[in-house]
């Protein structure tokens, strides 16, 4: 069971439930909410009014922090349509657990042969940094698989964004009255749910790279 | 000063001041803002600073500031300073500090129990200690206003975590001071810098002070305040720079002199107040001599230059890069980016950190305003946004973050992050939990705070024991727990059972910290120094009306109303004037009041004659400061005795 959503976030900027964002509008709405709800400006009010102030303006702070960044706002957008984001993960885990085996991901089609071969350099670089040697050609190479998984990165929110746009779309045309079929919702959900999956192994990757690279 | 001044005083008075505090390691102050201004309040001996040092003397009396700094060389184990370093935290984890300070931990101390410090033959707690200091400035500013002050803003490491946070409370409760908000000590002195300044810009704060380093990178937007990261190291310091020079001195005296004086408390603290004059002196000198008179009349001297000392101290300066790195990287800039670098802490005036914040930020940082006092003005500037804002600071608004995040103790020992680091506060998050077995009533949850991902590793902060769970088959109930980081960095805890809608009772035991019992208990004890205090207060404010009745009378011998009196009455006048400036110079309240009524019993006369002369003057014309009587009748009569509400 997902926990329940207590405020949902567009409505409290007073925002359609659209994924591209004027972020400077959000943030000067975030500015011009704090004034009027924060802590510091009701401290001379009674304990309940002080209380209300608190409570509001955790959710607002909540809210702008969730809306403000493009993943955050995404995944958060799914989980109002619906999708259990943390369930896949901990179906994931769970299956990992059952199997004995690490956690499995799947890594994105077009980075096999890539993915492959940086498992190899990260292996080669730990020893050597165990055995206390320093390898600074295949540190070089490591910098620039990393250079390409970061731009790779960066494609995905392009890709994002395009879906983004298909998902705006459909918001518009049902609020303009016409049908929109579930199942074309349920494509671009799907769509921008497999974006996401990708980036954060992406992400992982470039984790453990820095992590092998920084140590 | 006249009577309407003094009574536009009292006017003011009944708009209680909110003060802001620094309660530093090594220095505390207390400011407030005046008109559109924050400045700081000097203490009685005039000076801003007071040193974070408290010392019980002979008679058992609690000595705090410049006065106790003796007693650190004299009776070290009935002083004690940079008590900060020990605020919120536990036996286990100040076994370091205890190589390096000399604390002294009480003998029967049990495991899971809040430090306390022996002073003398008493032991403290460091909220206690750290109570008696705020006790001083509060005092102190009491003493400035001439009314009471009983509730503050008062400034933490930006670093500190909730026990450290909670402690610092602790210590203005039982001080008697109602603490209306924690400050980020770095955020605070931006508000200070950024009085003035209504642009949009992106601002680091490098703040090294006498054990803490801090680093925040705010957004400056039309008086908003945005903290965007923060990051740190809440046991870094000045201090670490003295010990340093402390070890070396030792070996020398040992090695040169033949004798180890590691065991004196004495020698050590002799060596510790000459160390830290050469490391004042290396800020602006080239080279230096250490000089150190031991007992027993022998003298260690050692010549340090600017380049020995860079060296020494650079593995301690060069521990705040990590934090300034990772600060940079949360906020998402480079050192491009950032328009300002402000230095704030009395150890950024060593050139080293200097060059090191401009090499980090690739420009020249600002140091205007004076690094030991400008945390206090902004804590100032904080209370007067809190007590509603002047013209100054109605614009004005802090956005701060939690530094650390904060998780749950999940099965096996990892740590599930419910709030992250660097997020806006307030900020609250909510989290489900259900039983394992049928029937289970009770479910503990352990919460930490830190980056690391074991939950051994993280700051323990509490463990929470939710109560109270209707029976269920396992798996069922639905606790739902709400945590809630206050806007001062401080944690609260809720929990209900969703599907009965039951408020779950929760037990918390914090990890490192007092009870409210005992702040409670600590309060009550504290009431014998209230008494004090009030006493004290009585004769400054005497004291006060003293000063102005024997200026009023000084005006009044100069006026022609002076010969009109009998020489009886002048002979008189004069006995019982010498009489109160001689008890004005002691402590005896009743004294003092009795002087200062006897001495307007035999104004009386004198009062009266010069209200007529004032009056015919006014009528022929003249006004009030042509017939040199100043602002109002300069008699010493209407002056309203000082009110003293406790």
């Amino acid at each position: 069971m997902q926990p329940p959503v207590p405020v949902d976030y567009f409505a409290f900027f007073g925002l359609p439930y659209k994924l591209n964002l004027d972020t400077a509008q959000v943030e000067r709405d975030f500015y011009a909410l704090s004034r009027k709800l924060h802590p510091d400006i009701n401290a001379r009010g009674n304990l309940p009014e002080q209380e209300w102030s608190l409570e509001k303006t955790s959710q607002l702070n909540d809210a702008y922090r969730t809306l403000k960044d493009p993943i955050s706002r995404t995944e958060y957008l799914l989980r109002l349509q619906g999708v259990q984001l943390e369930e896949q993960s901990k179906a994931a885990t769970e299956e990992a657990r059952k199997t004995g085996s690490a956690k499995k991901q799947v890594v994105p089609p077009d980075l096999l042969e890539e993915v492959f071969e940086l498992n190899m350099q990260l292996e080669e670089l730990r020893m050597d940094k165990k055995m206390g040697e320093d390898d600074p050609a295949l540190e070089r190479e490591l910098q620039d698989a990393k250079r390409h998984l970061s731009s790779k990165q960066s494609e995905m929110l392009n890709e994002l964004s395009a879906a983004w746009n298909q998902w705006d779309a459909l918001v518009d045309r049902a609020s303009a009255g016409k049908n929109v079929e579930d199942s074309e919702r349920a494509a671009v959900r799907d769509k921008m749910l497999d974006i996401l999956n990708r980036r954060s192994y992406l992400r992982n990757l470039l984790r453990e790279v820095d992590e092998v690279l920084e140590s | 000063m006249g009577s309407a001044a003094f009574q536009r005083r009292h006017i003011r008075m009944a708009n209680e001041r909110i003060v802001g505090i620094d309660l530093g390691t090594t220095n505390s102050l207390v400011a407030y803002m005046e008109n559109d201004r924050p400045v700081v309040i000097p203490g009685e001996d005039g000076l801003n600073l007071v040193p974070s040092v408290v010392a019980l003397d002979e008679r058992d009396q609690i000595i705090v500031g410049n006065p106790a700094r003796k007693y650190l060389i004299d009776t070290p184990e009935r002083a004690v300073y940079s008590v900060k370093r020990l605020m919120g935290r536990g036996v286990e984890d100040v076994q370091g500090e205890l190589k390096l300070f000399p604390f002294r931990l009480a003998d029967d101390l049990a495991p899971g129990e809040v430090l306390r410090i022996k002073l003398g033959n008493k032991t403290y707690t460091p909220p206690e200690i750290s109570a008696f200091i705020l006790r001083q400035l509060k005092r102190n500013a009491e003493r400035y206003f001439g009314a009471p002050v009983t509730k503050a803003v008062i400034t933490v490491p930006a670093y500190f975590n909730d026990a450290q946070r909670q402690a610092t409370k602790d210590a203005g409760r039982i001080a008697g001071l109602e603490v209306l908000r924690l400050v980020n000590e770095p955020t605070a002195a931006s508000l200070a810098y950024g009085l003035d300044k209504k642009e949009t810009a992106t601002v680091a704060v490098y703040d090294l002070g006498g054990g803490t380093f801090d680093i925040s990178i705010l957004k400056l937007h039309e008086g908003i305040f945005e903290v965007i990261a923060t990051n740190g190291d809440t046991h870094l310091g000045g201090d670490d720079i003295d010990n340093l020079l402390i070890a070396i001195a030792l070996d020398d005296i040992q090695g040169d002199l033949g004798i180890d004086v590691r065991r004196s408390g004495e020698a050590v603290q002799t060596i510790r107040k000459s160390v830290i004059d050469a490391k004042i002196a290396l800020s602006s000198n080239d080279e230096t001599t250490l000089d150190v008179k031991l007992p027993e009349g022998k003298r260690y001297q050692r010549v340090i230059t600017r380049p020995q000392y860079e060296q020494l101290i650079r593995p301690v300066v060069h521990r705040t890069v990590g934090p300034v790195r990772q600060a940079m990287k949360d906020a998402g800039l480079t050192a491009k980016q950032i328009d300002e670098a402000v230095l704030v802490g009395g150890s950024t005036r060593i050139p080293l950190v200097r060059k090191l914040v401009e090499d980090q930020f690739e420009r020249t940082p600002h140091a205007d305003l004076n690094p030991d006092e400008v945390v206090a003005l902004g804590a100032a500037v904080q209370a007067d946004i809190l007590a509603g804002g002047s013209e100054a600071t109605k614009e004005m608004l802090l956005l701060d973050v939690t530094p650390l995040s904060l998780g749950i103790e999940s099965l096996g020992g990892g740590v599930v992050k419910i709030i992250h680091r660097n997020s806006t506060i307030p900020e609250s998050a909510t989290e489900h939990f259900t039983t394992g077995v049928e029937g289970q009533t009770n479910v503990a949850i352990h919460v930490v705070q830190g980056e690391r991902e074991l939950a051994k590793d993280c700051r323990s902060l509490a463990r929470f024991d939710l109560k109270g769970i209707p029976p269920m088959p396992a798996g069922l109930p639905r606790i739902e727990v709400k945590f809630l980081l206050d806007a001062n960095g401080i944690l609260h805890v809720s929990a209900r059972e969703a599907r009965s809608g039951k408020e779950s009772e929760i037990e918390v035991q914090p990890s490192y910290g007092l009870t409210d019992e005992q702040v409670e208990g600590m309060i009550l004890e504290s009431f014998d120094y209230a008494e004090q205090d009030f006493r004290q207060r009585q004769v400054i404010e005497a004291r006060n009306e003293a000063t102005t009745i024997l200026a009023a009378l000084e005006k009044g011998r100069k006026s022609p109303t002076w010969d009109q009196l009998t020489s009886l009455e002048r002979t008189n006048i004069a006995k019982l004037e010498a009489a109160l400036k001689a008890v004005t110079r002691e402590d005896n309240y009743q004294a003092i009041r009795t002087a200062i009524d006897a001495l307007n019993q035999a104004t009386m006369h004198l009062a009266e004659l010069m209200m007529d002369s004032a009056v015919s003057t006014a009528l022929k014309g003249k006004n009030m400061e042509t017939a040199n009587v100043g602002e109002g009748p300069a008699s010493p009569h209407p002056i309203a005795k000082a009110e003293i509400k406790n």
